[in-house]
């Protein structure tokens, strides 16, 4: 990214604003960005890094439309500043796939193939920050209730489906993923 | 949405911090989790000049029973920890009820229970529970370390006494003399909504005497009550229907709602009331519960 | 020999066909308007009114000119003297782009910045200073009425108060003869709160001016893309043709991505203006508290009866609160939508409705949110009234509703406010579901229960309603005709592509439409591409909205379709050497009647038609279809809900919600479930937790996620979806009815008669939604029914 200002001259920099330089992963790639402080998470993926996957639906921290993987735990983008993120490791929808089975590009992430097979998405707004929290939901316990799996939703807002095909779709992909455990012969990881 | 200018540090020691505070005068705030701070900041309800980040700093994201049974609770602890701990599952039933009850599973893994007892959002659950188990938070500044009671920290709505250049490190709950029981209920009208009315209760028995106990209120006046009266019916007797009826009819009164969008605040007592009731009436016989 | 193929396996009716759309949105490569970059674009922040009605004194925006990175700043001023700080709404009014003289609610647009980045947009909003003078407010249409009421909208020559409009419909002098002859007068009030359509995803644009090509684009989250190209080529006085309007995915519409919004207009300015795109996305306190609301409607009703249940008549008054602007997306010729669709289902003798619109310091709307124009309000009213009617007779709520039905052999059936009712299978309905929810033995249980002290309760809703608007007689939008349209080009190797007026917003028509034509041309639904949205390349259409697509839109499909096969079979007859009489069709296959070994495959006709036509023949397999349709279709729902109330607390918790909707020919099965499951937890969502309210100030409760509740999959119950019940639409192409809207529609009534007859026994009959618990509570506890919306912040 290129950053330009007007050269007023006599050495004054029009909208020049104090930038913090800062690195981190992001879906398995280590970047370098300078970001202003006040830059939250969800503008720099979604506008530094063209990572348009992730969206942002409401103003106060409830919708969760915004929710990636930061250490592999769930957190609302929207609401942590982008510069806290250095030295850490973020993943994205689009990073999703990547930790399905067959390694990086095209192959799905089971969760994004149970969320086709059951319907569980409509306009499909709030589906990426959904699946990021399900598969939190699923590294802890892949073995989970539907009740286990609301409650893991919570924090996240769908006004088309009624989230039953949401739990459903959770359910599907959790199945599928119990079956390709390490043990199975094609090695896949879960 | 959109924050206004800010400096920001992340320093990487706590003296480093204490000294970024004492030297950013009045409007410098602490970031921790951010989960109450960087809303209030997207909203511009708050503009600080500077925010300090202490998420770097080591050896803070503990909590712990000390050799005397007392809690501590370092101030980058999660909510999503102390909901997951089997410490508190098993030895601090009103926080292990509290815990699961704050904002919503993502929120959770960020936001710190320090951070919301210094938050001081009269609508925060953790006060309740804090102020109702008589806890303390330690608090590190340039001339030294202080301890503070919950009951002595709040000062008004989102206002604490702090200095501007001291972080507290720790929360405190002091060991318990005597068998823990009790609980926290919320009415939230769903995930993630400030409680209409949030009843914390918690007593230590020994024996059939209940020796300490504590309750306090959540969302039904311009800060956390400490329902003190309440819970001195409860103290020093057994717990009975009599006893307990006297707690809630006391806890309602200390209670001082506000009718609005929530509910009226006659409701409000009322449910302060069946709070108290229900939370004790689940307390089984010191002989049955586990020491 | 058949050789024809097998629809389920190439992906047509009724084939439950996983969604094309998905494959893009499970990757997180959608492309919403705000996913949209283009070269040189701004970003525009919009600077809002803190109050809800007062005068401008004045406005300095010189410390905001000032702040490096703004290139624009936008007054009411600014717009007037280029005759943009006013716009025409849907409804024949005016609407302030930004205000000029007054803000008339609390939210209402003053100015906007335009700047590199939204951020600075936003800084620069804020170093604005407006001077206003306060002016009492209005939040109500009683307030609007009264002796002294201070006129809102003194912009408008004529308007002397705050009246909007007078309405009525149904014979009062019949209605008026059935109430003298009645047994028992059944009387209702409700509110039918303020309520958001609030889809996650807000509303933006990207304007996008070519000075070089004097041509304007723009991106924009539409429901109604044509209807957009049309007004701003009136309000923006640019010449239709150089207008293209793009909706490009839509994060969910329910309505509130209908209306024309000033941030659009203001984006569309500055574009001109700066010769830069301009990209305007709101945030949800914006959406919430300045776009179209829903709902906002009082109702006195009364049912005149006869001692054996038979509904004699039905009289309403309804009063509906517009905000600030009459700005409704709905048919021109109803002031009311289509709310006198009220008790389309019940065979009644006479009745009469008289609507009443006023103007308040609110933000303008309330047709919207799943409404089918304003049904949602028809219908719960209609189902309040039933249940309250039947308590008031001693009467099984079943048992009343099923005696009052128009019966089967009664079709068509016209209703005494003038619709046309063709088909349905009401008692059928009911059955199935007092069967899935086992009536009989749930009315055992609840006896059982209330001798413990549990409150269980049973809540019944049954509505048929009007979808598809409509034919070109009765409805139309500032004068435009409620068609819709389809155009299909097959290529020379049988793959194909449709356009369609609609606009999908997760509804499914990139999978449902292809569906259609793989049913009328057996050509497999995978190789049927599906474009909406972009009004460059997509043929005019109305938009989707008031589940008026597949009515409306999927039939435009199925003619188009036609249309080709009828063209193919010309093609067919030429190929296989006979006469077009000796022609027969099977799915996918043009055969020889005496032979029928001899035939053609609809991509041998497709090839046929660019590379070995008959004399004569234009060449090419591309056609247009506009769908006039020639009434409403009128599906049927029967939702029961059971509850279980919590006297100590007023929380009452769903035990069951059964849904038996009966929408016709279903298309795609999965993808109908989903709508229908869509539209129960909106209506949970109403019933239990969702509302906007204002206090006396006209400050808003309600414009941001911390008040507006949305439950979430803790809340939100599991639903049982019934669909044995099947009346195909006589006058629909392929049978369908619609149902986009339908739970929407019929569910609140279900969550709240359940709840009331949780509590009866306590004399209450009513309590306005929200049921927030304290409600409930409030009425279980002082035997009293609780009127309106919850109340604000008073000092105790």
């Amino acid at each position: 990214m290129t950053v330009v200002y007007d050269d007023l001259g006599d050495g004054v920099e029009e909208g020049a604003v104090p930038v913090r330089r800062i690195r981190f992963t992001i879906n398995g790639r280590k970047k370098i960005a300078e970001v202003e402080p006040r830059l939250l998470l969800s503008h720099l993926i979604r506008r530094g890094l063209g990572l348009t996957g992730t969206h942002m639906g409401c103003d106060t921290t409830n919708c969760g439309a915004c929710t990636v993987q930061v250490d592999g735990k769930p957190v609302k983008s929207c609401t942590m500043l982008a510069v806290q993120v250095d030295g850490h490791e973020i993943t994205t929808v689009e990073g999703l796939a990547m930790q399905g089975a067959g390694g990086p590009g095209g192959v799905l992430h089971p969760l994004q193939e149970g969320f086709k097979e059951e319907h569980g998405l409509q306009c499909g707004f709030c589906t990426p920050g959904m699946m990021m929290a399900a598969k939190a939901l699923l590294d802890e316990n892949p073995d989970p209730t539907e009740e286990d799996v609301r409650w893991a939703l919570s924090g996240n807002l769908c006004r088309c489906t009624g989230y039953q095909n949401i739990v459903k779709s959770v359910l599907w992909a959790a199945a599928k993923l119990r079956s390709q455990s390490p043990d199975t012969p094609d090695g896949s990881q879960p | 949405m959109y924050p206004s200018r800010f400096r920001y540090e992340a320093p990487h020691s706590l003296d480093e911090a204490i000294g970024l505070l004492h030297g950013g005068g009045d409007n410098a705030k602490v970031l921790a989790g951010g989960q109450s701070l960087v809303p209030l900041m997207k909203l511009r309800f708050a503009s600080p000049e500077l925010v300090v980040d202490i998420n770097n700093l080591p050896g803070l994201d503990y909590h712990r029973a000390g050799p005397d049974g007392t809690l501590h609770v370092g101030a980058l602890c999660r909510h999503a920890d102390l909901e997951r701990s089997a410490l508190l599952k098993s030895t601090q039933p009103t926080m292990a009820a509290a815990a699961p009850l704050i904002a919503d599973p993502i929120v959770r893994n960020r936001g710190t229970l320090v951070g919301s007892l210094c938050h001081a959002d009269p609508q925060g659950d953790w006060a309740s529970v804090v102020l109702a188990l008589g806890g303390s938070v330690v608090a590190r500044g340039p001339g030294g370390t202080r301890t503070i009671p919950v009951a002595e920290f709040v000062s008004g709505p989102f206002q604490n006494v702090l200095e501007p250049d001291e972080i507290v490190v720790e929360a405190v709950i002091p060991a318990a003399n005597g068998a823990r029981a009790g609980g926290y209920l919320k009415l939230e009208r769903r995930v993630g909504d400030f409680a209409t009315v949030g009843v914390a209760v918690a007593v230590e028995t020994s024996g059939d005497t209940v020796t300490r106990a504590g309750i306090a209120l959540t969302g039904v006046g311009g800060s956390t009550i400490g329902a003190t009266a309440a819970a001195d019916a409860l103290a020093g007797r057994p717990l009975t229907a009599e006893s307990i009826g006297r707690a809630a009819d006391l806890a309602a009164e200390a209670a001082r709602p506000r009718t609005d969008h929530r509910g009226s605040a006659e409701y409000k007592r009322h449910m302060v009331r069946t709070f108290v009731t229900r939370i004790l009436g689940r307390v089984e016989p010191a002989e049955e519960r586990a020491a | 020999m058949t050789q024809a193929l097998d629809e389920i396996k190439i992906g047509g009716l009724g084939v439950s066909r996983k969604r094309v759309e998905d494959d893009r949105f499970i990757r997180g490569k959608g492309n919403y308007t705000d996913d949209i970059t283009l070269p040189g674009m701004l970003h525009m922040e919009i600077l809002r009114s803190p109050l809800a009605h007062a005068r401008i004194k004045s406005i300095d925006a010189s410390r905001a000119w000032d702040i490096p990175g703004v290139h624009l700043v936008l007054t009411g001023d600014m717009m007037a003297t280029r005759n943009l700080a006013w716009m025409p709404t849907l409804s024949y009014d005016t609407q302030a782009v930004l205000a000029t003289d007054k803000v008339r609610f609390q939210g209402q647009e003053v100015a906007c910045v335009i700047a590199d980045d939204p951020y600075i947009a936003k800084d620069a909003c804020e170093a604005i200073e407006v001077d206003y003078e306060p002016l009492p407010v209005i939040v109500n249409p009683k307030q609007a009425v009264a002796e002294g009421a201070p006129v809102i909208r003194d912009d408008k020559e004529n308007q002397a108060d705050n009246v909007i409009y007078h309405w009525e419909v149904g014979d009062a002098a019949g209605t008026d003869r059935a109430f003298e002859q009645a047994d028992v007068i059944s009387r209702l009030q409700l509110h039918y709160p303020r309520s958001h359509p609030s889809p996650i995803e807000c509303c933006g644009s990207i304007a996008d001016f070519n000075r070089a090509t004097s041509k304007l684009t723009v991106y924009m989250t539409t429901q109604a893309p044509h209807i957009i190209r049309a007004a701003v080529a009136l309000v923006a006085e640019l010449p239709e043709h150089m207008i293209r309007i793009i909706s490009p995915d839509i994060g969910g519409g329910f309505g509130n991505k209908v209306p024309v919004y000033p941030g659009y207009v203001c984006s569309i300015l500055a574009s001109i203006l700066l010769e830069r795109p301009v990209k305007w996305i709101e945030d949800k306190t914006g959406n919430l508290i300045s776009t179209g609301f829903a709902r906002d409607i009082y109702l006195d009703g009364e049912m005149a009866l006869r001692q054996d249940g038979k509904i004699l008549g039905v009289r309403m008054r309804c009063d509906a609160d517009h905000g600030a602007f009459f700005s409704d997306a709905q048919p021109s010729k109803f002031k009311i939508g289509l709310l006198h669709s009220t008790f389309a289902a019940y065979d009644i003798p006479a009745a009469h409705l008289r609507a009443r619109g006023t103007y308040s310091n609110k933000a303008p709307g309330g047709v919207a949110y799943r409404c089918s124009f304003r049904v949602t309000e028809a219908m719960f009213f209609q189902e309040r009234m039933m249940q309250a009617a039947a308590d008031d007779l001693g009467m099984d709520q079943a048992a009343f509703r099923r005696m009052n039905f128009v019966r089967d052999e009664d079709f068509p059936h016209r209703t005494p406010f003038g619709f046309l009712l063709d088909s349905g299978q009401y008692r059928k309905c009911l059955d199935v579901g007092l069967k899935a929810v086992g009536y009989e033995d749930f009315r055992k249980r609840q006896e059982e229960a209330r001798a413990k002290g549990r409150l269980l309760g049973l809540g019944i809703s049954t509505m048929t309603e009007p979808l598809g608007a409509g034919n070109s007689r009765e409805y139309d939008i500032l004068g435009i005709k409620m068609f819709d349209s389809a155009e299909l080009k097959v290529h020379m190797t049988g793959k194909a592509i449709v356009r369609t007026g609609a606009r999908t917003q997760g509804q499914g028509h990139e999978t449902t439409w292809a569906q259609i034509v793989s049913h009328e041309l057996g050509i497999p639904a995978e190789d049927v591409v599906v474009e909406e949205g972009d009004t460059d390349t997509a043929p005019f259409g109305m938009g989707t909205y008031a589940s008026r697509s597949t009515p409306v839109a999927g039939a435009a499909v199925a003619m188009v379709a036609r249309k080709i096969r009828a063209k193919a079979r010309r093609l067919a007859a030429h190929l296989l050497e006979v006469s077009e009489e000796d022609i027969e069709w099977e799915l996918g296959r043009f055969y020889v009647r005496s032979a029928p070994d001899r035939g053609v495959t609809i991509q041998e006709c497709a090839m046929a038609a660019y590379s070995n036509m008959p004399d004569g023949m234009e060449p090419g397999l591309e056609n247009t279809a506009y769908y006039d349709p020639p009434n409403l279709t009128w599906p049927f729902a029967c939702y029961i809900v059971t509850v279980e109330v919590d006297p100590a607390t007023g929380v009452w918790d769903v035990l069951t919600t059964v849904a038996v909707d009966d929408c016709g020919v279903r298309i795609n099965p999965m993808i109908v479930e989903g709508q229908i499951m869509g539209g129960l937890t909106e209506a949970y969502a109403m019933a239990s937790m969702q509302f906007i309210t204002f206090d006396a100030e006209g400050n808003c409760i309600g414009s941001n996620y911390m008040d507006y509740l949305l439950p979430t999959a803790w809340e939100t119950p599991g639903f049982e979806l019934h669909s044995e019940v099947v009346t195909p639409c006589p006058h629909h192409p392929i049978g369908a009815k619609g149902i986009g809207e339908c739970a929407a529609v019929g569910g609140p009534a279900a969550f709240v008669n359940a709840v009331i007859d949780a509590l009866s026994g306590t004399g209450v009959r009513n309590i306005d939604m929200p049921l927030l618990p304290d409600r409930v509570w409030e009425a279980l506890t002082y035997r009293r029914d609780i009127s309106g919306a919850p109340p604000v912040a008073t000092d105790d």
